[in-house]
């Protein structure tokens, strides 16, 4: 922006500088101007298809959509006019007039901009019947949940979804209209990344809800549930209680759930040191022993699931170690269950996840732990804080507790996996000692961490090279594969997360989410590892612990910490 | 080069507008395209009349294919490194593709077959469908002669277009368009008239003035205007077509179901006041019951914030039929 030529324009009577190449809608927000949006997502192209950022430019016809009109030097622009607010209110009345509205169960309806532009320009909602009323609601495995009727058609999903690399989400002619629906194609499945609920305005897309299901046992004296959290809930969840991205929430969370009647509250973070471990051995032993390289991480459900159904030759490459909830899920219905005497059928596994494939993880039958599964109910971030406001609990009021001993105390290593770049950091740390015997003295590896879509790195650990790619979003690791199909010995380590900046950005986590929120969520996490004491996985007393006594024996490793992977047909039944 | 700076002096200089509807000056279109630095460049043959009552492709298909077609091949002269499309739509293509291919068996030219619509007649929506996607229309700027297809500079012009260009570079080129006349009349054709002619005077020169109660619309079967009987001496803009409707034996409202079900079959359903307003319009309309305040704050919202031209040209047969006949 800094090389692009300085102008001056005006919105409504004040003088703006700007630079070329920007647009009325980003200068207008950059001065504090408030234009209504409903489309618009700084993530994705600008479509002006909503209709809603409409602005007059003095000199020319007609009203302009401020998303998509670039600035010009002397331009004088209105944001607000009898003319303006004609036009938005007809479109929004028209768009209320599609959506069916279900505001009661709905994901966003706290926070919805459309009631919210509905009581700013005094427009009816109910006037005209709902044009969708009756449109089909279709499920996507265990993960999602796509109410048509909802959909105002803007294309945000369709265009992630391509985005992602998946183009699972179409837009198909029926009757009159162009509608979007999942696609028929056999050779196209979901992935479960949940990026259409980050990217649709209105609340159409959803978790397959478990919130409700999670009140059960928890009235229930007999059953023990015992919660974990994922590490980017965290520097998320307050924002749904109105606090700012990044903060941390760490205590206030440990004290709402155990309010909510946890028997303990514990830290997949902790877990996450165990992956850490077993994925830093994993890696050396295959560069040792001339195994399938480049390794890829496999804490990411939704990367799996692309891999087994849409590539499937580059299986043998998956890390078989487990993702770090299932883990932790697998630890605590065996050794904590053991060490506590509890009985394995009383205890219930709730895992808070900033994500909807991991509703779909825990279903895979690979995963059972002597017949029982290691999670027995995944929620999203959005689901837990549902669940803190049913129970009317205020997550800025409550007084910070500790998390439970002994599966409670993580590394910082354990806390960066929420960010795209942490996994590979954290095992990078780990390899280290495993190799040299020695400590890092920096053990920030700055090249790998960021928002961008793709980092590569270079590392030399004891004279040796390790060459690693970390890449979120799948487009990107697509570009990845071909670029292995071309030199397959680029790389020995690939981190792929599915989501925009990891996990930070995931499916499950609150709306709304952009670029900029997931850096400050990031930069929270980031800043806890900064304050540990303890930051490197193998220094973990608790892990340390687990693999002096319970993790000692080999065949607890293999049935806790490691999986396999099976190509994959559709798993999503559309019927339509 | 000299010769090429010629051609497109020579139609600056004959004043010839675009005959696809929209009247663009042909010279300036030609030189913008002309002017762009690029190492490939591509030129439209736009035959995708898709609209009610428009037939004058058709019609110079029939007879005068040979003058079209040289009309393009001065374009392919005139415009450097490139090569050309002929867009028909699925019955044109049908009927005309053997001649064509024969015809243009020597230049650089595809017949390509428009399977959509209405709106792929529209410049950019025209090379979304080349490109191989269903039409949408693009944002504007940049316009197709700066980045049209395959984001090259792509000069789109109507067939009638490069029928008259070829008449200008014969020196035959005396300003007359095609017209097209249809709906209660004797006889149903299409003549070339001056192109300013009145709608009035069209026709009467082809014998087509009624001499019942009668109202026109003019400019398109979807898209045109209602002139009452009292309103005819006025040159026709838009699509050259006029169709006579008997004034005590039409339904107006049946009338507007027609161009309902036309627009909410052919918008691309991408922006909130085509794609809906429309919608809302239609069911009106359907059960004949107008809420007149509605209309107007639809009609208005159409005018001034559609994303495209078909949306703005929804209000004007509705506007004036409701305005005038009811």
């Amino acid at each position: 922006m800094e090389n692009k030529n300085k102008i001056i324009l005006n919105i409504d009577g004040k003088d703006i500088d700007a630079s070329e190449g920007e647009t009325v809608l980003d200068v207008a927000k950059g001065s504090g101007i408030f234009i209504p949006t409903l489309c618009y997502h700084s993530d994705l192209k600008n479509k002006a298809s909503c209709r809603m950022c409409l602005v007059s430019i003095e000199g020319k016809k007609g009203l302009f959509t401020s998303c998509s009109t670039k600035v010009e030097n002397g331009m004088k622009i209105l944001t607000d006019s009898p003319d303006i607010l004609r036009a938005r209110r007809t479109n929004l009345e028209l768009i209320f007039a599609q959506h069916r509205e279900e505001c009661k169960d709905c994901v966003i309806s706290h926070d919805c901009r459309l009631l919210e532009l509905a009581k700013k320009f005094k427009v009816g909602i109910s006037r005209l019947p709902d044009r969708k009323a009756g449109y089909p609601v279709y499920q996507f495995g265990p993960s999602l949940i796509f109410d048509s009727g909802k959909c105002i058609d803007c294309g945000n999903c369709t265009e992630i979804c391509r985005k992602q690399g998946i183009c699972f989400l179409e837009k198909r002619q029926k009757d009159t209209f162009y509608q979007v629906k999942p696609s028929l194609d056999e050779k196209k499945d979901c992935i479960y990344c949940g990026q259409c609920i980050i990217h649709c305005p209105v609340g159409a897309f959803e978790a397959v809800g478990e919130f409700e299901n999670v009140e059960d046992p928890l009235k229930d004296k007999t059953k023990k549930v015992i919660f974990q959290f994922a590490p980017a809930i965290r520097t998320s969840i307050g924002e749904e209680f109105g606090m700012e991205p990044g903060e941390n929430m760490l205590g206030q969370m440990t004290a709402a759930i155990r309010k909510l009647g946890a028997y303990k509250v514990f830290d997949t973070s902790v877990a996450a040191d165990v992956t850490t471990i077993e994925e830093a051995r994993e890696l050396l032993e295959r560069i040792k022993n001339k195994g399938t390289l480049p390794m890829f991480t496999s804490c990411c459900p939704a990367w799996v699931k692309y891999l087994e159904f849409y590539r499937s030759d580059y299986l043998p490459n998956l890390t078989t170690v487990r993702s770090p909830h299932i883990i932790l899920g697998g630890l605590i219905k065996s050794y904590f269950a053991e060490k506590e005497g509890l009985d394995v059928k009383d205890i219930v596994v709730v895992s808070v996840m900033p994500c909807v494939s991991k509703k779909y993880e825990i279903t895979r039958e690979e995963l059972l732990v002597d017949g029982v599964r290691p999670v027995d109910y995944v929620l999203t971030t959005r689901e837990l804080a549902r669940l803190f406001i049913n129970h009317k609990i205020d997550l800025k009021k409550i007084e910070p507790e500790e998390m439970d001993d002994p599966l409670g105390l993580a590394t910082g290593a354990g806390v960066i996996y929420g960010a795209s770049g942490g996994v590979m950091e954290s095992a990078l740390r780990t390899a280290y000692k495993e190799i040299t015997g020695k400590e890092l003295e920096n053990i920030e590896f700055e090249s790998v961490r960021g928002m961008e879509g793709t980092k590569k790195a270079e590392v030399e650990i004891d004279g040796q090279k390790v060459r690693v790619a970390v890449v979120n979003g799948i487009a990107n690791a697509q570009k990845i594969l071909s670029e292995l199909r071309d030199n397959p010995h680029l790389y020995d380590y690939v981190e792929v997360m599915a989501c925009p900046g990891g996990c930070i950005g995931g499916g499950g986590q609150p709306l709304p989410t952009d670029r900029e929120i997931r850096k400050k969520r990031a930069a929270g996490l980031y800043s806890i590892d900064k304050e540990k004491k303890v930051r490197l996985a193998h220094q973990s007393p608790i892990v340390n612990g687990l693999y002096e006594e319970f993790l000692s024996d080999k065949e607890n490793v293999h049935k806790i910490c490691h999986t396999k992977y099976f190509k994959k047909k559709r798993e999503v039944e559309i019927k339509d | 080069m000299a010769k090429n700076l010629d051609v497109i002096a020579k139609i600056k200089e004959s004043e010839l507008t675009g005959r696809g509807g929209a009247g663009f000056p042909t010279g300036i279109k030609w030189e913008m395209v002309k002017s762009q630095k690029a190492s490939k460049k591509y030129i439209i043959c736009n035959s995708s009349e898709g609209e009610p009552a428009v037939f004058k492709d058709l019609y110079l298909w029939d007879n005068h294919v040979e003058e079209v077609v040289e009309g393009i091949k001065i374009a392919l002269e005139t415009i450097d490194h490139s090569t050309a499309y002929i867009y028909l739509n699925h019955v044109y293509y049908e009927k005309f593709k053997s001649k064509l291919e024969k015809l243009c068996k020597d230049l650089p030219v595809v017949i390509f077959e428009k399977k959509w619509g209405y709106l792929g007649g529209e410049e950019t929506a025209a090379c979304e469908v080349i490109e191989g996607r269903r039409p949408i229309v693009r944002k504007k700027p940049p316009f197709p002669g700066e980045k049209g297809l395959w984001g090259l500079p792509t000069l789109i012009n109507n067939v009638e277009t490069f029928y008259h260009v070829a008449k200008i570079m014969k020196g035959e080129y005396k300003n007359t368009k095609f017209f097209c006349v249809s709906g209660a009349v004797k006889k149903e054709g299409v003549w070339e008239f001056p192109a300013e002619i009145s709608v009035k005077d069209v026709l009467e020169k082809t014998g087509n003035l009624p001499s019942f109660e009668f109202f026109v619309q003019v400019g398109g079967g979807a898209t045109g205007e209602i002139l009452l009987s009292s309103e005819l001496d006025q040159p026709i803009r838009g699509a050259s077509s006029i169709i006579v409707f008997d004034k005590v034996k039409t339904d107006p409202y049946e009338l507007m179901q027609k161009w309902a079900q036309f627009f909410l079959e052919e918008n691309c359903d991408k922006c909130v006041p085509c794609r809906e307003g429309v919608y809302r319009i239609s069911e009106m309309v359907k059960e004949r019951k107008l809420d007149l305040e509605f209309l107007d704050d639809l009609f208005f919202t159409l005018d001034n914030a559609s994303f495209c031209s078909m949306g703005r040209s929804v209000v004007i047969p509705f506007r004036s039929l409701i305005n005038k006949i009811l």
